[in-house]
């Protein structure tokens, strides 16, 4: 029995050992990157190492107003894109996954057919014709183009996950809902809507992953600095500041810019893995 | 006027009939219970009934008017399905006044009759906890209290029982019994393939097969006298033995004659029919008790000895393909390889002619 025990916790060890060190590999840069934020500028290609000689808060407290607009604004704008694209995300792509998962309508089958195609197309072929029809709306430099679209269902992966999720949710409760007086509407709204949470959940953390993060269409639509976005100011710390690049400071905006998704990922870490494993309803 | 009632209701899946033209009233204030084999349509039957299936011909009345075309809600029916279907996202109590609530009764009212329906059900400790926080009895309970706070004027059960353990089923079909009891005035259509359920709750017994309503009875007319069949193979178990036989009309007679039997032929009503025809001749396996010396109606090996504490049921080889089943009071004691000869009062048989009819008896 110790023998057992022993070699058990013994392979235990091992496996703990390499984890962490795979870990730590992964996460080198992003350390380096919170290590380099508190170095003064010059020490950061000159001293490789992750422990600082000398701590400096200075990049924070200079890289917040260098731009001349305070980061926290650009923080702002990148926060109501976010918002308002998880808000839409949620309703009109689990509207749509009902409509595909339980209504009967006509060329039901192609439309799911012609939505899953879209998930295959390059998001680079639709750029500029989507481009030459906001400019004709007159939404070019607000933030119209990134956050309108996502109130019409346009995310295909959503709702693909969305139909999964809810072709596995049984029918019977549908059945139960229109016997208890529901209309098509109130058995999404009483029922299905609630049901999906696990899977909603996923949507609504993946769309303010890849809004927050996202830095080209933002690039494209916004031009105006007030509008900004936290990924385009970084930008700026680049190349706006006449031929040489403030380093330590576009590290320190870049921690402040990783603050929020990291805190989601801790608080929602359960809701992550449980939305990835769940797919489908028991008991 | 009956609560509810079908007039030569159909309904098929493309080309597949499911239901042909089925007619039967039910009364308000009946237990009905549609029992047959899977597959033969009461289910279907019983969503057609509910709205949730809609029917391609005849015409489905409740209360007198017809309901072809009311949506299910409005129908003043309510149902308890097989999985129970319970709102996995909300309480016992939100479960309960669920439909109210989409009715838009007000909270007061509400309260007063989940509350009713919770302690009707024993429901009270449990109101606040979620679906997959009870037992399987407990969320049947749930799903008969959902019916029962609607105030319907009908319940449909659909095989409410086949998802709980043995002595659990027990214990809820005399709770269901015991609910009509204390809910006289309301009809209720329960669906089943367990002749037990059937036998014990129904007020009356809806045989159906193959989409059709091969028999419409009390349960024990329908043990006592099977239209059919279909009907005496499938009421009582062990199931009606069948053995082969020559039914000759002789006027207001029939006599039925069988291959290799001592037992003399056995007279049926002919219902004015003349000639000869092969047929069936039935007997149920507890009728059957060791023949007295030539008086054998079957004669056979004991195949197999099932020892079941009250009763011993023999498989007798009889040369008819099946086994012949007798059931036997414990105190006779058979070993497999035994011969016995077995045979029952003539007023326990059954006769049926080629199509499967029951023969009247005479008298």
């Amino acid at each position: 029995m110790t023998s057992i025990s022993q070699r058990s916790s013994g392979g235990r060890t091992v496996r703990l050992v390499a984890l962490v060190a795979v870990a730590l590999l992964m996460s080198y840069p992003l350390l380096w990157l919170v290590a380099s934020s508190f170095k003064p500028e010059q020490l950061i290609f000159s001293e490789p190492g992750l422990i600082p000689s000398s701590f400096t808060w200075a990049n924070y407290a200079d890289g917040w107003t260098r731009v001349g607009i305070p980061f926290g604004a650009f923080m702002l704008n990148s926060a109501v894109i976010c918002i308002l694209s998880i808000v839409g995300n949620l309703f009109s792509c689990s509207l749509a996954a009902y409509a595909f998962a339980r209504l009967q309508f006509p060329f039901s089958k192609i439309a799911f057919g012609l939505m899953l195609v879209t998930l295959m197309l390059p998001f680079h072929v639709t750029v500029l014709p989507q481009y030459i029809v906001f400019q004709n709306l007159g939404m070019v430099n607000t933030i119209l183009p990134l956050v309108l679209p996502k109130f019409f269902a346009v995310d295909a992966f959503f709702i693909f996950l969305l139909v999964q999720f809810i072709r596995g949710v049984p029918r019977d409760l549908d059945q139960a809902a229109e016997m208890d007086g529901c209309n098509k509407y109130q058995i999404f709204f009483y029922i299905i809507f609630p049901i999906c949470r696990p899977a909603l959940v996923l949507v609504a953390i993946f769309t303010f992953l890849w809004t927050w993060n996202d830095f080209f269409s933002q690039l494209i639509y916004l031009s105006q600095v007030e509008r900004y976005t936290a990924p385009l100011a970084l930008n700026l710390f680049i190349d706006a500041t006449s031929g040489e690049s403030a380093w330590g400071m576009l590290f320190a905006m870049s921690v402040v810019t990783l603050l929020p998704l990291f805190i989601l990922f801790v608080i929602f870490q359960k809701q992550i893995a449980e939305g990835i494993a769940t797919t489908g309803l028991k008991g | 006027m009956s609560a509810i009632g079908l007039k030569d209701v159909r309904k098929s899946y493309g080309s597949v009939e499911v239901i042909s033209s089925i007619d039967l009233d039910i009364e308000q204030g009946e237990f009905v219970v549609f029992v047959g084999p899977s597959g033969c349509g009461k289910s279907t039957l019983l969503r057609m009934i509910a709205g949730l299936e809609g029917i391609d011909g005849g015409t489905l009345s409740i209360d007198g008017v017809v309901a072809n075309d009311i949506a299910p809600a409005r129908r003043g029916i309510a149902m308890v399905f097989q999985s129970y279907a319970l709102y996995p996202h909300m309480s016992v109590y939100e479960n309960l006044a669920f439909s109210l609530r989409i009715a838009h009764v007000d909270k007061a009212e509400i309260d007063r009759r989940v509350r009713n329906a919770a302690a009707m059900l024993q429901l009270e400790p449990y109101l606040s906890r979620r679906p997959r926080a009870l037992s399987g009895g407990q969320r049947q309970r749930v799903a008969i209290g959902r019916a029962i706070v609607r105030e319907a004027k009908v319940f449909l059960f659909d095989e409410p029982l086949s998802n709980l353990d043995a002595a659990l089923r027990v214990a809820t079909r005399i709770e269901i019994a015991k609910l009509k009891e204390r809910l006289p005035d309301t009809t209720m259509i329960y669906v089943t393939h367990d002749q037990v359920e059937a036998m014990t709750l129904a007020d009356r017994i809806v045989v159906l097969n193959g989409g059709n309503v091969e028999q419409v009875g009390r349960p024990v007319e329908l043990y006592e006298s099977p239209a059919n069949l279909f009907v005496a193979g499938f009421i009582g178990s062990p199931a009606m033995n069948f053995l082969p036989c020559r039914l000759e009309h002789q006027g207001e007679r029939t006599l039925v004659q069988i291959d290799g039997a001592e037992q003399t032929a056995i007279a049926f009503g002919s219902g004015g029919r003349s000639g000869a025809e092969a047929g069936t001749l039935g007997v149920r396996p507890e009728s059957l008790h060791i023949a007295e010396a030539g008086a054998a109606l079957i004669t056979g090996m004991v195949e197999l000895v099932e020892h079941l504490g009250e009763v011993t049921i023999l498989y007798v080889a009889a040369g008819l393909g099946q086994p012949v089943l007798a059931k036997l009071s414990k105190t006779q004691d058979f070993a497999k390889g035994d011969r016995v000869s077995l045979s029952a009062a003539s007023t326990d048989l059954y006769a049926f002619d080629a199509s499967g009819d029951a023969l009247p008896r005479l008298g």
